[in-house]
């Protein structure tokens, strides 16, 4: 980055001469070193999962939540400045609450997305604010059964709608990555944060179509648990605790709402993702010893 | 304000205003109803409005159209109706342009019922909302005039629908052909404006289905067994 430096940096709202705005760069490097935060969708439901890195000892383990739930079908959860992104969900509710209070009906996924995404590109706008930093994952899973009025009484006749048009799939579970400069689109698997290469390269590797031979819910849970543990280098980094949330349909396990994983799906997968990678760890080390 | 003569004193002075009107302010006494049908859902009205007794017009549209596909049929003040009508449809063309798809008579119902309560103690508006969208077929509710809001298989209002109870309970039928549910709302209408002095002129419908909107037209010239139009 060569103009660094030559004042173009100093604030939101001016271009370089090359056409870059360097305060959206540098929010996205605050983002690069944060703890991996994932997201997987399925044919089943949605997976969120996050690396939180343990900076004190004298944090309590499993307190200080980083995944967020929005409404009781939508989960959120980023990387980067965790002020940042307390803020970022706060405005999240709002946006989902006024939804349902205009139209009494739940935010869909991609609705909420587009509010966050204008939201987030307001702030590369204007002089007196700064970007994110952060970069958010928001899954969802939208109905697909037919919600009654907020409000009404009752809920309403089950005979007398005719003329339903058969073979039209409405809902489902749905994936958004929004990043600082308020870009943002719909994925099958998203990764964010310090160990994102190395998570998308293992997502990558996933059946995320859909399809009757897909990943399962719980598939995914284990496979979101392996992926934070392959993502993090055992090396360099501090210590982490993984925490996950997922969200099914109505038939699933959590009836079409955003919830953590259950702590012993959570424990089994931490266990299976551990196994996993000490099987790897030794594989590596018999071919070293067979190259000797 | 000058109320009208129909309301009452009561014993320390305060004007009771039975039918909330203002002397002369036009009112739809009327016979509306809307009912759900094998592939989609009708809504019919009569076409009288009136200022007290004098009839103001004698072939109004009571049906009004608030999105391609979503309907209401009005009843009680005609201005208050109509300025209701107005803002949801704003409402329904904002939500299409800005969401990208189309609104649902369930987001219809919502923002009706959001003005009629918020502003109730103002409004004197029955109002029934009527569509028709891929996911839900054909739904009716029902708006009374304290602002609730009611999900119905069919629903009837204004003065008229008091003298057609009976008859709509005896003779409504889930999943009828669009021919019988016509010939339902019809001879529904005819009983209404028969006994109902505030109800008359002609029979309006509009048939909401997967191919749109179709109106009709029935003149008591002919006894309303013609569709004209």
């Amino acid at each position: 980055m060569t103009s660094i430096g030559t004042g173009y940096d100093l604030a939101n709202s001016i271009f370089s001469p090359d056409g870059r705005n360097f305060q959206v760069e540098y929010a996205m490097k605050a983002v690069e070193n944060g703890g991996t935060s994932i997201g997987i969708r399925c044919k089943e439901g949605v997976v969120l999962a996050v690396e939180k890195v343990i900076t004190s000892k004298l944090l309590k383990h499993g307190a200080n939540k980083r995944i967020a739930t929005v409404d009781r079908h939508l989960g959120v959860v980023y990387s980067g400045m965790v002020p940042d992104g307390r803020h970022f969900v706060e405005r999240a509710r709002d946006e989902a609450r006024d939804w349902r209070d205009a139209f009494k009906t739940p935010i869909s996924t991609a609705d909420l997305a587009k509010r966050m995404g204008g939201y987030m590109q307001a702030y590369t706008l204007y002089q007196s604010v700064r970007p994110f930093g952060i970069t958010a994952i928001v899954g969802g899973y939208d109905s697909e059964l037919e919600s009654p009025v907020d409000g009404e009484v009752g809920s309403g006749p089950s005979c007398g709608a005719g003329g339903k048009v058969a073979g039209k799939k409405h809902g489902g579970p749905f994936l958004y990555m929004i990043e600082p400069s308020g870009l943002y689109w719909g994925y099958y698997g998203a990764a964010t944060g310090k160990g994102r290469q190395a998570a998308k390269a293992e997502l990558e590797k996933l059946d995320l179509s859909g399809d009757e031979n897909g990943l399962t819910l719980e598939q995914a849970v284990k496979e979101a648990a392996r992926i934070i543990h392959v993502a993090h280098d055992d090396n360099k980094d501090k210590e982490f605790e993984l925490e996950m949330s997922w969200i099914s349909g109505h038939d699933g396990p959590t009836k079409g709402l955003h919830q953590e994983v259950p702590k012993a799906l959570r424990e089994e997968a931490e266990r299976l993702a551990k196994k996993i990678l000490e099987g790897e760890e030794d594989e590596e080390e018999e071919k070293d010893k067979m190259e000797e | 304000m000058e109320f009208g003569n129909s309301g009452s004193l009561s014993e320390d002075g305060i004007h009771l205003d039975m039918d909330r009107l203002k002397k002369g302010e036009v009112n739809l006494g009327t016979s509306i109803m809307a009912v759900t049908f094998k592939d989609g859902v009708i809504l019919g009205a009569d076409s009288r409005t009136t200022t007290g007794a004098y009839i103001a017009n004698r072939v109004t549209d009571k049906l009004t159209q608030v999105h391609d596909t979503i309907w209401c049929c009005r009843s009680g003040s005609a201005a208050d109706t109509q300025a209701v009508a107005d803002i949801v449809q704003y409402q329904l063309g904002l939500f299409h342009m800005m969401n990208g798809k189309l609104p649902t008579t369930q987001t219809a119902a919502a923002i009706f019922q959001e003005v009629c309560y918020a502003n109730k103690d103002r409004l004197s508006a029955g109002l029934i909302i009527a569509g028709w969208d891929e996911r839900h077929g054909g739904q009716v509710y029902s708006i009374p005039l304290g602002g609730s809001l009611h999900k119905q298989s069919y629903a009837i209002g204004g003065s008229g629908s008091t003298y057609i109870y009976g008859y709509c309970d005896a003779n409504w039928k889930e999943g009828m052909e669009e021919a019988d549910a016509v010939n339902f709302v019809k001879e529904s209408l005819k009983e209404a404006i028969r006994w109902d002095g505030s109800s008359g002129g002609v029979i309006r419908m509009v048939v909401l289905t997967a191919k749109g909107a179709d109106r009709h037209l029935y003149l008591p010239d002919t006894d309303y067994k013609v569709r004209h139009q």
